[in-house]
């Protein structure tokens, strides 16, 4: 699909609203990593994956896994948006007997293909993923998005090592590196730094961006998904936690905590404001 | 003396079986391919076996992602490391979205020997069982391993199946009806009923033996899925004979004998003896020193047998 940078400001604009709207009403949720996720997310769904909301399980459609599940509101706005389920759905977030769980629920939600919550298992399932894909010459892709925080689980390593081992250019996986986790910054907590050479010497391709450029983050997963020589791809998007919010951006109490009522007015009457600020 | 065969062998041919039958049926490994006999498949099918190297957790999740595509998935490697290491993958990822993925090991029980107690898996039935969604099936001998593999291919939702190292002896025959969740009454009585799985129940056909010339009919029951438990053969024979043994080659703690007794207490109290370790590890020995020393013989399980007969 074409870069239409306008309309794809536009959408993550709206979609920013979408979230925090959502993650207030419900009184818990993660808006600090929804947030730095959201243009990755943007430009990927509206610009990238080829999925059917009429056909959430069509056998031909791109996969995506939301590795780091707890940006669930980021990733249900973009589905209800597309039409994989009514947006009035929206405002169940967290709500009992909701389809729209903490963390996202492949049997209940359709356009989830795997569910997560627990880190790191995604990258795991996408290997499975795309080594499927491989089995039966498939020419769909696989794309996830992992959290800067989460790549300190050695799970991920092994998957890693797998992608490489097997060969598999059909996986094309991002990381949020906003810099932060819950008990502060990750190169305080357990630095996983230098994050660039260490997919490298695990044998995948490289390519670091500014995950809030959408041109950037569209010329990655066009990159990512086209480049065919045998190595899965890594877009390490370096992105601002809680972005476009101003109180909450770089805070890292704002990880896992609603904005309270009055918050959330706050930052819903400036992130309108953003929108109509869109040329 | 019976032909003997060990049940990770008979896994083996039905794997071969299965990937004939279905070309969606693929296989994963964690370098112990030859242990577990999932080198057999990798020989047939190729394209369809992926070794995914000493990493447990990946290989969990990996099998979940193929499964999410339409694929039946394998996943083989010691019993202790196929359900231990990567638990929390299997209970987040493969149980809770119900995916077709089958966790089938092998070295299960203190029958592993000399590897010693860090390769003697005595709490792998507990973790499997206690997960919503995962069945537990506990195979007797080959025959019966090779139609559970085979069935639970045809059964949509993940599998816990768990094998041996040992040879074991050939009790039942390929000819013999199996269905996942119905148990085997291999012998009928009534004065004590004895339900086990594994290797167990050759075990317990010989308790039974003795049992008998001391004038104690015992009832055999081959307990060969642990979860769904068959509730209506445990009723019928907690009714009939009053006095239950339980024979497992694992922990009292949570296996069979803790799944006999959960639905007992509720429905039918009456005694119930277990054979199994009591809280603790293993340690190196013969498969016959260590079933001699943590008290699993078949005289041990006569003995229980006697125990819960005189409880009446
Ligand atoms: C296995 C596991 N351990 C702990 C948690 C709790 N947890 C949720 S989010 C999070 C921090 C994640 O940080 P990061 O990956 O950097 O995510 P982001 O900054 O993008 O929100 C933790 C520890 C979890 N969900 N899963
Ligand atoms: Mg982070």
């Amino acid at each position: 699909m074409k870069y239409e940078e306008k309309s794809l400001k536009r959408k993550a604009a709206e979609l920013r609203i979408e979230i925090v709207d959502m993650i207030t009403r419900a009184g818990s949720g993660h808006p600090g990593g929804s947030l730095s996720a959201i243009d990755l997310l943007t430009v990927l769904y509206y610009s990238i994956i080829k999925v059917d909301p009429q056909k959430p399980d069509w056998n031909e459609r791109d996969r995506f896994v939301l590795s780091k599940g707890h940006a669930a509101p980021a990733i249900y706005a973009i589905l209800a948006d597309l039409g994989f389920f009514p947006k009035e759905k929206l405002t169940g977030l967290r709500q009992f007997g909701s389809i729209l769980q903490g963390h996202p629920d492949m049997r209940k939600v359709p356009g989830i293909d795997i569910s997560t919550g627990s880190l790191g298992q995604g990258l795991s399932v996408a290997v499975g993923m795309a080594l499927a894909g491989k089995i039966d010459k498939k020419k769909y892709k696989v794309f996830a998005l992992l959290g800067d925080g989460e790549i300190q689980e050695g799970q991920i390593w092994e998957a890693s090592m797998a992608a490489a081992h097997y060969n598999l250019d059909n996986l094309c996986m991002a990381v949020d590196h906003n810099g932060l986790q819950i008990d502060g910054k990750i190169e305080d907590v357990m630095n996983p730094s230098p994050i660039e050479d260490k997919f490298i010497s695990f044998g995948w391709k490289v390519k670091s961006i500014d995950g809030h450029s959408l041109k950037e983050i569209y010329d990655a997963w066009n990159w990512a998904r086209s480049t065919e020589n045998g190595k899965p791809s890594a877009i390490i998007a370096k992105t601002v936690k809680g972005k476009g919010v101003s109180f909450m951006e770089n805070v890292v109490g704002f990880h896992g905590k609603a904005p309270t009522k009055e918050q959330g007015r706050e930052a819903l009457d400036s992130l309108k404001k953003a929108l109509n600020g869109v040329k | 003396m019976s032909e003997l065969k060990a049940t990770r062998d008979a896994y083996g041919d039905a794997l071969i079986e299965l990937g004939k039958k279905d070309k969606n049926v693929v296989v994963l490994d964690a370098d112990l391919s030859e242990s577990t006999k999932t080198a057999k498949f990798r020989e047939h099918f190729p394209d369809r076996f992926f070794n995914m190297g000493i990493a447990e957790q990946n290989m969990i999740d990996v099998a979940a992602g193929l499964s999410t595509c339409g694929k039946i998935v394998f996943t083989s490697t010691f019993a202790l490391f196929a359900t231990g290491r990567p638990w929390e993958q299997i209970r987040n990822t493969v149980a809770y979205s119900n995916l077709d993925v089958k966790i089938a090991a092998s070295h299960s029980g203190i029958s592993v020997g000399a590897d010693g107690s860090s390769h003697q898996s005595l709490e792998d039935i507990a973790i499997m069982r206690v997960i919503p969604n995962m069945r537990v099936i506990v195979p007797c001998d080959a025959p019966e391993s090779f139609k559970a593999t085979i069935e639970a291919a045809s059964i949509p939702g993940p599998f816990y199946i768990r094998f041996g190292r040992e040879k074991v002896p050939v009790i039942t025959s390929k000819n013999d009806d199996f269905e996942i969740g119905k148990a085997r009454v291999l012998k009928d009585g009534s004065d004590v009923a004895i339900i086990s799985c594994g290797m167990m129940v050759f075990l317990s056909l010989e308790a039974a033996q003795m049992l008998e010339k001391e004038g104690i009919n015992a009832a055999v029951i081959d307990m060969h899925t642990i979860k769904p438990i068959d509730t209506k053969i445990l009723s019928q024979f907690a009714d009939k004979a009053r006095a239950v043994v339980t024979a497992e080659e694992h922990s009292v703690i949570g296996g069979l004998g803790s799944a006999v007794s959960e639905f007992l207490s509720e429905t039918l109290p009456v005694p119930v003896y277990k054979i199994g370790t009591r809280d603790t590890f293993g340690q190196s020995g013969n498969p016959v020193d260590l079933i001699k020393k943590y008290k699993m013989t078949a005289g041990d399980i006569a003995e229980a047998a006697r125990k819960a007969v005189s409880r009446k």
